[in-house]
């Protein structure tokens, strides 16, 4: 039985390798959450309560949410396109396409920050063409939303385009010789591949968004009660030395992360086992 | 059996390697602080290493005989940069004249809050020279810094003061004049969020201060005018370089409220683009400084710390905050840059707000007045 086992592993020294995995994670992500937890700790239940409930952090939480989420559906339905043509089509300049996608990871988020405010600034390139039109980019929950589609389009790309690549185009060739419409092969045999990517794509750029601070301060005009995002909230604090506020609102933030992520993976599961049996 | 006993020699070898790593991490703290001030610093920070480093290593050889060469870090707030640029190397010049020794002075700037956070933190700062009494205070708890600073040096610590002043655009297009002006219906006001700006916050107590003293202490009415006042503001950036980003860059805004030194900076940069218009009543900003005395002590640069914040006072050092338009302390030198500085009322922290902790309970703390423009408007 043992040596059974023992065959059928890939990695040689699972216990060096597990040992190492988990000493890594300890040093880089559980100690640090760990301290997380021991800082909030100088706060009273009450007082904790008190903190991440009042009004100007419930504000906070919606804005943060809410353009985020807006933002990784953007993202979704963009990020396919990119993508896409990105796997699918030769054109001249590819490959700087390509390159282009990861930029954002690239480039120090107060400055994307900077750089899309004064784009989209009243006095803007594109503000000015959109103010008379009414449209209020900078300095509305709307700016928010679009610092935060710069932020996340790689992670949806990123993971969209790997799977893309390995889909053959046999597979949609057989659905249309077997007469399928392409819509119905779009969905029936593109759709159920790609759903899991998506999701995981979804996520990725989500949880980003809510922890974005760099790029949205300056693009989001920081007004308490309706354009104030929750990261920014923290750092309020932690400029009154309020540590254990901070952090509190932190742990808060960080466990409504932590319960969606949870919820998508869970969807992701569910609907890659219900695309694949129907 | 062999392969067990190197793969637990392999193992050990990992956790070793990871012990041998976070030690490293711990005992490069200090550099790293140190190289993280004279990152910003104008002059290159390479040639200097080496000597500082024996001499902070030994605070006690330096304490009784002087090393050849010392190194102080001044962590500062965003607009005292050129200020301090022109002033390390003047003291530099004269501490060389007076004891013979080599003094390389790092500058460290960044949002008043946030530099004081990161001395807390243990930044290895010697000297702090920051916005508001109130973030040296946070240094008093843990000991960093002795609980009465502020009467280490004249005129409570603060060697030079500055004011609040209008920002307005060329020919004052809204005729912008005194506070009540700014509360107007169509004026848009530029203003850092005073929860994250220690600039904001003499901003907001000079026009609470003013609508205080129309109202005649009505309160209800003050704060009906800092809501007033509040509603005209379409963008709070988080500090004051950003606020002044905002109005000369993306050109928002009406007026600016500003730093009287901050305002003459942009008036410099931009020439007449920009008119500085000086309200009836403002605010006496007093920016202190203090010697970190636990680090002082720790790294023997005591001495050349407290002669470094004393040679502000000077008339040397008072000549060099006038021209980086600081109010000067000395009559003197005050008598001479009178035209640059026009007199007004000028309201006092101490005195009309109780001191910095009363006014950050009151006005900045969660719940306080600010709080109050927002959430009940």
């Amino acid at each position: 039985m043992a040596s059974q086992v023992k065959e059928k592993r890939i990695l040689p020294g699972f216990r060096i390798t597990m040992g190492y995995s988990i000493l890594y994670l300890s040093l880089i992500v559980l100690i640090p959450l760990a301290a997380l937890i021991v800082k909030t700790a100088g706060l009273t239940l009450p007082q904790f309560w008190h903190t991440v409930t009042s009004e100007r952090v419930l504000a906070s939480y919606r804005v943060s949410l809410l353009t985020s989420l807006f933002a990784a559906l953007v993202n979704v339905v963009f990020g396919l396109i990119v993508a896409w043509v990105l796997v699918r089509y030769r054109f001249p300049g590819k490959k700087i396409v390509d390159g282009l996608i990861d930029m954002p990871f690239a480039l120090p988020t107060a400055v994307a920050g900077i750089a899309l405010t004064s784009i989209y600034a009243p006095n803007g390139w594109i503000g000015s063409l959109l103010d008379p039109l009414g449209i209020k980019v900078a300095y509305t929950p709307l700016g928010i939303t679009v610092a935060l589609i710069f932020i996340g389009l790689p992670f949806v790309v990123r993971t969209v385009q790997p799977v893309l690549h390995d889909l053959e185009n046999d597979m949609e060739e057989a659905a249309a010789l077997l007469g399928a419409h392409r819509w119905r092969t779009f969905r029936k045999v593109l759709l159920p591949e790609l759903i899991p990517p998506l999701i995981t794509g979804f996520a990725l750029a989500f949880s980003r968004g809510i922890g974005e601070y760099g790029s949205v301060v300056f693009i989001s005009g920081n007004m308490p009660m309706k354009t104030e995002i929750t990261p920014l909230l923290i750092i309020t604090k932690l400029e009154q030395f309020e540590y254990s506020q901070a952090t509190a609102i932190a742990l808060v933030l960080l466990i409504i992360s932590f319960a969606l992520l949870l919820l998508i993976n869970t969807l992701q599961r569910w609907t890659n086992r219900r695309l694949r049996t129907s | 059996m062999k392969l067990k006993s190197s793969k637990k020699i392999m193992s050990f070898a990992v956790v070793a390697l990871f012990v041998a790593l976070l030690s490293a991490c711990g005992s490069n703290n200090n550099n790293n602080a140190a190289s993280s001030g004279s990152a910003s610093a104008s002059s290159s920070a390479s040639g200097t290493a080496s000597p500082s480093g024996t001499a902070s290593s030994e605070p006690s050889a330096a304490a009784t005989d002087k090393p050849k060469s010392i190194e102080l870090l001044n962590v500062s707030y965003d607009p005292t940069r050129e200020l301090y640029e022109a002033f390390n190397k003047s003291f530099a010049d004269y501490w060389k004249k007076e004891t013979g020794q080599t003094v390389k002075i790092n500058q460290s700037h960044g949002g008043s809050g946030a530099q004081a956070r990161k001395v807390l933190d243990g930044l290895e700062a010697d000297v702090v020279t920051l916005a508001l009494a109130y973030d040296i205070d946070s240094l008093t708890d843990s000991g960093l810094i002795k609980k009465d600073w502020q009467q280490s040096f004249e005129s409570n610590s603060s060697p030079y003061t500055s004011t609040i002043v209008f920002l307005v655009r060329k020919g004052n297009p809204k005729g912008l004049k005194d506070w009540n002006d700014l509360i107007k219906e169509g004026v848009q006001v530029i203003t850092p969020n005073p929860k994250t700006s220690g600039g904001a916050r003499w901003n907001y107590l000079a026009a609470w201060g003013y609508a205080q003293q129309q109202d005649g202490n009505d309160e209800a009415k003050t704060k009906d005018f800092m809501k007033k006042l509040f509603a005209n503001v379409p963008v709070l950036d988080t500090g004051a370089r950003g606020a002044t980003t905002t109005f000369v860059e993306r050109k928002i805004g009406d007026v600016l409220l500003a730093w009287e030194n901050e305002a003459y900076l942009a008036k410099k940069e931009y020439g007449d683009e920009f008119e500085i218009v000086t309200p009836s009543l403002s605010i006496l900003a007093e920016p202190p400084v203090a010697v970190v005395d636990k680090n002082a002590d720790k790294r023997g640069t005591r001495e050349v710390a407290e002669a470094y914040l004393k040679y502000l006072y000077t008339p040397e050092g008072q000549e060099i905050a006038a021209q980086n338009f600081y109010r000067p302390r000395l009559q003197e030198v005050a008598d001479k840059y009178k035209d640059q500085f026009p007199t007004l009322n000028l309201l006092t922290i101490d005195k009309d707000f109780g001191g910095w902790t009363e006014a950050q309970k009151k006005h900045f703390a969660d719940g306080g007045t600010f709080d109050e423009v927002y959430t009940k408007g």
